[in-house]
């Protein structure tokens, strides 16, 4: 593991305020620790809009237990048990290529090339030198019929390529952020080339 | 034998209209949700059981039964209704086309299943990564609150119910019943060991049912056009209308609800344009998500897709993630990758699990490369059966079971490596017969 910053203190801004208020209300009077896992969501948003990079530090930890009148431990149990809270800093872009069987079937391996090709990575777990990526990999993201998938922060790009993955990535330097889903145009989970079913539905 | 369009429950699957509310009815959804809630919990259960409904979450346990299970009595302990959207099994990718595409199925029928349970507020759990369906989901839940669907006097009906979104974090255990409740109250998703079960003491220690999305979102429309409707698809004790999940070396990979008990081969050649190269190209199919053992082509040449005919093969049901692999496929490295994803994913807390999943992993790492002993195949088969029943939960079992199919279904497969392995490394350092 390599070192980093950890900041010395955090508070939660008046954004971060305002959704954990919603938040607690969901949860019974007195189980408000249901909450933990939103609030660490918050505090890794917050650190996103501050610093540009989506992490939990330890001091955000702190903040949430105090919110939540838990110890400590608890929360720190909770930020290091479940996968998708980052305890060290990340870059700009979370690329995170699924590599599980149904996305392997389907090339995934060609989409993790294209990522350390074009985002100039050396392999999961690391972040490129321009501080635009870092390059994880993940279990199964539930999208496999549209295999494989790359997930960029909290948009799943489907139905990829090297050549596509590239292109994306391409793009998120330049600034741009593509429409996440297929790339190659499909109708969600139907199949290529349009629905052979319900096309005799009610609706709109 | 095929499903027509207008016996299919999720109307929007593709997305192709829109997932509100307005849309929503004109697709047939909140009709006469009043009078079905007006003849109470004992029909409701009733028709559930009638229809024949078994849960979609993978175990296929029915569902008016486990329903029934709720005290009938009100006590000073609220109940709580708890929907598992935390689809994360290898292979599935279901639930993620009802939240994003027709989440007011799940939401009506969580009204209802709330009726049937005594349950005044549901929690849906939504898996971590499904981020963009989550937000969907939440507004789909403040329309139906602001079109008094749901909140006081749900529906008009005199019954208060409240619907809560919970986003996990990326962890596979938190699909077990337990572990989710667990993760639900804040702490690691470590699964209980039961009894008691969650009926009994769940949510807060309260009575809780934990029931899957897609069995949630289906039990609108059974009311709707009657038990017998439902229980008119499918071969006895398999009833309905399911979702499958058609991915792998198939020409056009999608989702499809279908009938249950079709064959695999007519659902793959029908809805995903067939196997890539034909189906004489076809090796082998894992038929309902990871875990579930995989079937050799002679199999999946006649076998129907439902609970009792895959089990008649060693396999199950599963979720109906239908993962196909031709003849171009690396099946041990295939099932080495899930090894490594049952590894990752294990909570820790059993000894069998924690060490078992690393074990096996490595295990057949080796049987990739066929860097082992041939008599290795059956130490790993036994220690695969140690491994089995021996935790708290099934993750571990969901773990080994795709290794033993391998191993039933291709032993040659795997002596054809070693002996490779051993034919190139002939004079150089025998292969160590250890455990690891």
């Amino acid at each position: 593991m390599t070192e980093h910053h950890e900041p010395t203190s955090f508070a939660f801004d008046a954004e971060s305020n305002a959704s954990i208020e919603k938040i607690v209300a969901r949860y019974p009077a007195g189980k408000q620790a249901s909450a933990v896992i939103p609030l660490l969501y918050i505090v890794q948003r917050q650190m996103k809009r501050m610093t540009d990079s989506g992490w939990v530090p330890r001091v955000g930890m702190d903040a949430v237990a105090a919110r939540l009148s838990m110890a400590p431990i608890r929360v720190y149990e909770v930020a290091t048990f479940y996968f998708m809270f980052n305890t060290k800093p990340i870059g700009r872009f979370h690329l995170q290529v699924c590599g599980t069987t149904p996305c392997w079937l389907r090339g995934s391996d060609a989409v993790l090339k294209a990522c350390k090709d074009a985002g100039g990575l050396k392999g999961y777990g690391d972040t490129s030198a321009d501080g635009n990526f870092t390059l994880s990999e993940v279990e199964c993201m539930g999208g496999c019929v549209n295999a494989p998938i790359l997930c960029v922060d909290d948009d799943y790009y489907e139905d990829l390529d090297y050549e596509s993955t590239v292109k994306l990535i391409e793009a998120l330097k330049r600034g741009e952020r593509p429409t996440p889903g297929s790339v190659i145009g499909r109708q969600t989970s139907a199949p290529v080339g349009g629905p052979i079913t319900l096309l005799d539905v009610a609706g709109e | 034998m095929a499903l027509s369009d207008k016996d299919r429950i999720f109307t929007n699957l593709y997305g192709v209209q829109h997932w509100g509310l307005a849309a929503a009815r004109k697709r047939g959804n909140w009709d006469g949700t009043k009078d079905i809630i007006l003849k109470g919990r004992d029909w409701i259960i009733e028709e559930v059981k009638n229809s024949g409904l078994r849960g979609r979450g993978g175990a296929g346990f029915p569902t008016g039964m486990k329903w029934s299970f709720m005290p009938k009595q009100a006590s000073e302990r609220p109940h709580y209704l708890v929907v598992n959207a935390d689809e994360s099994e290898p292979g599935t990718c279901k639930d993620r086309d009802i939240l994003r595409h027709d989440p007011h199925t799940l939401i009506e029928g969580c009204l209802i299943a709330g009726v049937a349970m005594g349950a005044h507020a549901g929690y849906i759990y939504v898996r971590g990564e499904y981020y963009n369906e989550h937000v969907v989901l939440q507004a789909a839940i403040d329309e139906a609150r602001d079109a008094g669907l749901l909140g006081p006097n749900a529906c008009g009906t005199g019954f208060d119910f409240e619907l809560y979104v919970h986003r996990g974090a990326g962890a596979y255990i938190c699909g077990e019943e337990t572990a989710l409740i667990e993760s639900l109250e804040g702490k690691k998703g470590m699964p209980r060991l039961k009894p008691p079960f969650p009926a009994a003491v769940g949510l807060y220690g309260c009575p809780s049912t934990v029931n899957n999305v897609e069995t949630i979102a289906v039990v609108p429309t059974i009311l709707r056009r009657g038990a017998a409707w439902f229980a008119g698809f499918g071969r006895p004790r398999n009833s309905g209308t399911k979702i499958f999940c058609l991915q792998g070396h198939v020409n056009k990979p999608c989702n499809v609800e279908e009938e249950m008990s079709m064959p695999l081969k007519e659902l793959i050649e029908r809805h995903a344009g067939g196997v890539r190269g034909g189906w004489d190209n076809l090796l082998a199919v894992i038929p309902g998500g990871s875990s579930t053992p995989m079937l050799p082509k002679s199999i999946c040449d006649d076998v129907l897709m439902d609970f009792d005919a895959l089990r008649d093969h060693k396999t199950g049901l599963g979720t109906a993630g239908v993962i196909v692999m031709d003849k171009s496929t690396d099946l041990i490295k295939a099932i080495a990758r899930l090894s490594k994803f049952y590894k990752h994913e294990s909570c820790g807390q059993c000894t069998p699990c924690r060490e078992g999943m690393g074990w096996v992993g490595r295990m057949m790492d080796r049987m990739v490369e066929g860097r082992a002993d041939v008599a290795e195949i059956d130490v790993l088969e036994q220690v695969t059966r140690q491994i089995e029943g021996h935790t708290i939960c099934a993750l571990a079992d969901g773990g080994v079971w795709p290794v033993q199919g391998l191993i039933r279904h291709f032993r040659p497969m795997m002596e054809e490596r070693i002996a490779a392995y051993k034919a190139r490394s002939a004079g150089t350092a025998p292969v160590a017969l250890a455990a690891e």
